[in-house]
């Protein structure tokens, strides 16, 4: 059936399976690789996007459960270039061993301080705990997130990305 | 893992749900978050032939207070319940409940409906709404029926629903002010509890001591004729039958249906 919707800020209309699953919708029909399969059972938040600025596991989303909606993956986070402050944070102060975990966990910091942007160390972790990292390099993403919450643009940035406007309005693409 | 095809009609209306699962009768199942659903269709334990979906429509959605109740739509995500701050204040026992469940992108996603729907002994919100003294509107062809929460629910994932009819609504006392205990064992972070106890105006309720969630009858009993929560909580198990799986021994959901029962009684806020 068809599919509208917008991602990461740019319209598209797709014919897709109902049963497609949101995460592979993104990877395999957008192209978008950011949002990573991992468990594959609502578990560890690796698939983790925004759905209309809200976190949400897209490994159990439909993809047109998402029709008329705003998808807001890594990919749609840095604008012009400039990394968003949750991405800078996370370099700047190493919130990653592998990386397989980081654009999940990222997006889950995004949702996180859209909601709570001034989080105690406590509320970051408990914020956190649907998104799991193997190589248990917590002290760093956390570490990371509050230094991005200390970060002066991150409020105005992260409602950026949930407007899915990041560039200046949605553009037209079809597939 | 890809679930079994089906076909999707997004629904118009509740009524428009209402007419489809007519249609489409036991081959349809109504999706809202898909939290409980989805995953069960993913591991091929469940292949309906059409899904419904209820979770955009409005009508079924948000918290408002009629009379002494709050009603509850049943497309109503946790994260909604557990921010709403009618419910933080005059059911605060149902938003921590909601806060309980898995973690915060479940909680965006996963509805009241469904879990009520869904009637996993083991979750937080059946037990929270038997605690409560709450009750769900069943909406069907003839209209709207109110089924009290401990009557809802008939067996291990099995509830009074009948087949054409959706859940519209939760509906919980108002209670600002009451004292309420919850207590919830789990072996990891964000689980189902092994067991769970909840506590509030003499009425406790426990998750997975048995296939749906129970009144402690005995304690109850026991708190009414003075018991203290020491004592009536020693009874917390009798009547019940749990289950034995790879996480508890039948004995040891018992003690913890004591001990959980005697925390929620003796922390009530």
């Amino acid at each position: 059936m068809r599919v509208e919707l917008t991602v990461n800020g740019q319209r598209r209309s797709d014919e897709v399976e109902p049963r497609l699953l949101l995460v592979h919708y993104l990877r395999e029909v957008c192209g978008l690789r950011a949002a990573n399969v991992g468990c594959d059972t609502t578990s560890c938040g690796a698939c983790t996007v925004l759905l209309n600025g809200v976190s949400v596991k897209s490994c159990t989303v439909l993809t047109v459960q998402a029709a008329g909606q705003q998808v807001t993956t890594a990919e749609g986070l840095a604008a012009g270039g400039e990394l968003h402050p949750v991405q800078a944070a996370f370099r700047q102060e190493h919130g990653l061993q592998c990386g397989f975990c980081t654009p999940g966990m990222v997006m889950a910091a995004v949702a996180l301080l859209s909601e709570n942007p001034n989080p105690t160390e406590a509320e970051v972790r408990e914020g956190l705990e649907g998104n799991f990292c193997r190589c248990t390099g917590y002290h760093n993403i956390v570490r990371a997130v509050l230094a991005a919450a200390a970060t002066p643009a991150a409020a105005v940035s992260v409602a950026g990305a949930v407007a899915g406007s990041v560039d200046g309005g949605p553009a037209e693409v079809s597939a | 893992m890809i679930p079994a095809p089906f076909d999707y009609v997004a629904a118009e209306s509740a009524a428009h749900a209402l007419d489809l699962l007519e249609n489409f009768g036991d081959d349809a199942k109504l999706l809202a978050g898909g939290h409980s659903l989805l995953p069960m269709m993913k591991l091929r334990l469940a292949a309906p032939a059409v899904l419904i979906d209820i979770g955009r429509l409005a009508e079924l959605t948000g918290i408002r207070a009629d009379g002494d109740e709050l009603v509850i739509g049943a497309a109503t995500p946790h994260a909604a319940l557990a921010a709403s701050d009618l419910i933080r204040a005059e059911a605060p026992l149902l938003a921590h409940s909601a806060a309980q469940v898995g973690d915060p992108q479940i909680r965006h996603r996963g509805t009241i409906g469904g879990s009520l729907a869904h009637a996993d002994p083991a979750a937080d919100l059946p037990m929270a709404l038997v605690a409560l003294g709450g009750s769900v509107d069943v909406l069907g062809q003839g209209g709207t029926r109110n089924v009290p929460a401990e009557d809802f629910f008939a067996g291990y994932f099995e509830t009074v629903l009948e087949p054409g009819e959706l859940i519209a609504a939760a509906r919980v006392p108002r209670r600002p002010g009451a004292a309420w205990g919850y207590q919830k064992f789990v072996r990891r972070a964000n689980d189902w509890a092994i067991v769970g106890a909840a506590a509030m105006d003499g009425r406790i309720a426990l998750a997975n001591m048995g296939p749906v969630p129970l009144r402690a009858r005995a304690a109850e009993q026991a708190l009414a004729g003075g018991a203290n929560p020491a004592e009536a909580a020693e009874l917390a198990a009798d009547g019940t039958e749990p289950g034995e799986d790879v996480h508890a021994s039948r004995a040891y959901r018992e003690h913890l249906a004591r001990v959980l029962t005697r925390r929620a009684l003796e922390h009530r806020t």
